[in-house]
């Protein structure tokens, strides 16, 4: 039998439900499994237990009365400390917030308190969400559970690090460039970025507001799709959020019949150059195993696709200038206690010591994208290139229902191996960041091991049509077992 | 297009941007950033004549809200993460 903390979302609410387990015994159980694996692995900043145990408890009542539950009662889940919590200190793994208690819940956070979740704790991430290796954080380093030394990818890397060490069934994370579903290739785990507008960012503390969204961690992609189910909908506090019906993904996933007749384009460019051997082969080996269940792939070319990374990082970058001029440590941040010299100064040393090196690297580019006489060869070009871009993606989702290829180009790598070379680090993006150039939805699912280390499987669908990704990943997921396997901790 | 940014440059690009730089920062970040540059000129290869730019991908613009009255935080609760405060104020630095 599977111990309490192991169960999936869907089977540990079933059997709170049905009085098979003690809500309380089940976060109990997973606070023993986090103090186990923590030591090692390093997902969280901060832990919540006391309040989730009240909850917990809170549960067990509803229940004990036959109070009607909701859809994720009693279900323990980890927020990306990117997200801002009420009454519990938001960091951003910086320490700019290090201090920082926010006065308000996201919108996401609201709607997994009404659904019934508990929040058991905040992740560890790269400082404001810049990086794919979870290494800038204020706070150190998680390690991948697959393997210690290596990254668990980023900037999600406590996230989807929390999923595999059974930590917690469901996590949280946001993706501006592949944030979420670098991690979940790197850690094994199923991760989704939403079509942009699908998911309210309102309390997602900005870095590049129109690349940006927040998507679901699970170790299933049914409880992926259970999640997603629950954080979509319209916000009026988000003016990018799109006012469309509500879905559930779950019941979308059963209703497989068209699904093994799907057509599956295969972009050349996503393996191409800098795309690792056993990566390409696994990928291929997976796209065939979709082919043997009923679906048909033809390769495709998306030219502008080798264009996307630099575009990429000079909107992400001119984003970050203009979000993150908000700290000057004055109403909330970091400050230094000698406050010599004028406003200006004052307000630079503030920036310079809050900061961490990757965060200040990318606020000064996007400051020198955006300034006279480099703002029409730089970020309007980008934003050009954005367009033939999405063309380019129309076109192919013309002639196919979903892409896939690899999620990342490269296995996970040590620790320490390429942080001090920032051009090099970002070209791990490459696979990642067309879908948020796009807005459409992407995710990465566990698709082989290579060298006991995991490679995940991207695939990218029409814009607000994630029911395909779901149950392209679901039919895959279904007749494999990578899903099943787990790091020894 | 230039082809190198210079140190004087990155050290008044960081003051635009308010963030102080130690010298051996400016050095790097100058090496770094020539790098950076160099790579992203890789997308004058893409022609974008008559191409409009996308700023965001929603058919969305100017959503509007009716202008109603509504709760606001408490002023304790707003100067609570405020590092430094007096009388009910945020405390600034010197201006003028």
């Amino acid at each position: 039998m599977p111990k309490h903390y192991q169960l999936s979302a869907l089977e540990a609410t079933r059997q709170i439900r049905n009085q098979e387990l003690s809500c309380e015994e089940y976060i109990l159980s997973i606070f023993e499994r986090i103090n186990k694996t923590e030591v090692k692995v390093r997902a969280f900043v901060t832990l919540l237990r006391e309040q989730a145990i009240e909850k917990a408890k809170e549960v067990d009542n509803l229940v004990k009365k036959q109070e009607k539950l909701s859809l994720l009662s009693g279900v323990p889940i980890a927020i990306k400390d990117v997200i801002c919590t009420n009454g519990v200190r938001t960091t951003c793994s910086s320490r700019m917030l290090k201090d920082f208690v926010p006065p308000y819940d996201a919108t996401v956070v609201n709607k997994l308190n009404s659904a019934g979740a508990i929040i058991v704790g905040k992740t560890n991430m790269d400082e404001f969400a810049m990086g794919s290796t979870t290494e800038t954080s204020f706070f150190g380093p998680t390690r991948n559970p697959w393997n210690l030394d290596k990254v668990p990818g980023g900037s999600s890397g406590g996230s989807a690090a929390a999923v595999i060490a059974e930590d917690v069934p469901l996590a949280l994370g946001s993706d501006t460039g592949g944030s979420v579903r670098c991690p979940a290739s790197y850690c094994s785990v199923v991760g989704l970025k939403p079509t942009y507008g699908l998911v309210s960012r309102y309390g997602l503390i900005s870095y590049a507001n129109s690349l940006e969204q927040i998507g679901p961690f699970a170790r299933t992609v049914e409880d992926c799709a259970l999640l997603l189910s629950i954080i979509s909908g319209h916000d009026d506090r988000d003016s990018t959020s799109v006012n469309l019906p509500s879905k559930d993904y779950v019941s979308l996933l059963k209703s497989e019949d068209e699904t093994n007749r799907l057509r599956i384009g295969v972009p050349h460019e996503f393996f191409g150059e800098g795309v690792d051997n056993d990566v390409k082969d696994t990928v291929w080996e997976a796209i065939s195993k979709l082919e043997s269940l009923g679906c048909t792939y033809d390769e495709v070319s998306i030219p502008s696709v080798s264009y996307a990374l630099a575009a990429y990082y000079i909107i992400a970058m001119s984003e970050a200038s203009s979000n993150l001029a908000r700290y000057d440590g004055l109403r909330y941040g970091f400050r230094q206690e000698k406050d010599e010299g004028d406003w200006a100064t004052v307000y630079a040393k503030n920036r310079k010591e809050g900061f961490g090196a990757e965060v200040r690297r990318r606020i000064i580019l996007g400051t020198y994208a955006l300034s006279a006489g480099y703002y029409d060869q730089y970020y309007l070009k980008a934003l050009k290139v954005r367009t033939v871009l999405r063309r380019d993606f129309e076109r192919a989702f013309k002639e196919f229902d979903v892409l896939v290829g690899p999620t990342m180009p490269l296995l996970p790598f040590n620790i320490g191996e390429k942080i001090d070379d920032p051009l090099t680090l970002y070209m791990c993006d490459v696979l990642t960041v067309p879908a948020n150039l796009t807005g459409y939805p992407a995710m990465s699912v566990p698709c082989g091991f290579k060298n006991d280390l995991p490679v995940g499987m991207q695939i990218i669908g029409k814009s607000f049509n994630e029911e395909t990704i779901l149950r392209v990943a679901h039919l895959f997921e279904q007749s494999t077992d990578f899903h099943l396997r787990r790091p020894r901790l | 297009m230039k082809n190198q940014i210079t140190r004087e440059e990155v050290e008044n690009i960081a003051w635009l941007a308010h963030i102080e730089l130690t010298e051996e920062e400016k050095k790097i970040f100058t090496e770094q950033f020539n790098k950076i540059l160099d790579f992203f000129k890789k997308i004058n290869e893409v022609d974008t004549e008559h191409v409009p730019p996308t700023y965001h991908v929603l058919d969305i613009s100017n959503v509007e809200r009716q202008d109603e009255v509504g709760e606001s935080l408490p002023q304790t609760e707003t100067l609570k993460n405020a590092p430094k405060k007096e009388d009910g104020f945020f405390k600034s630095p010197r201006i003028v």
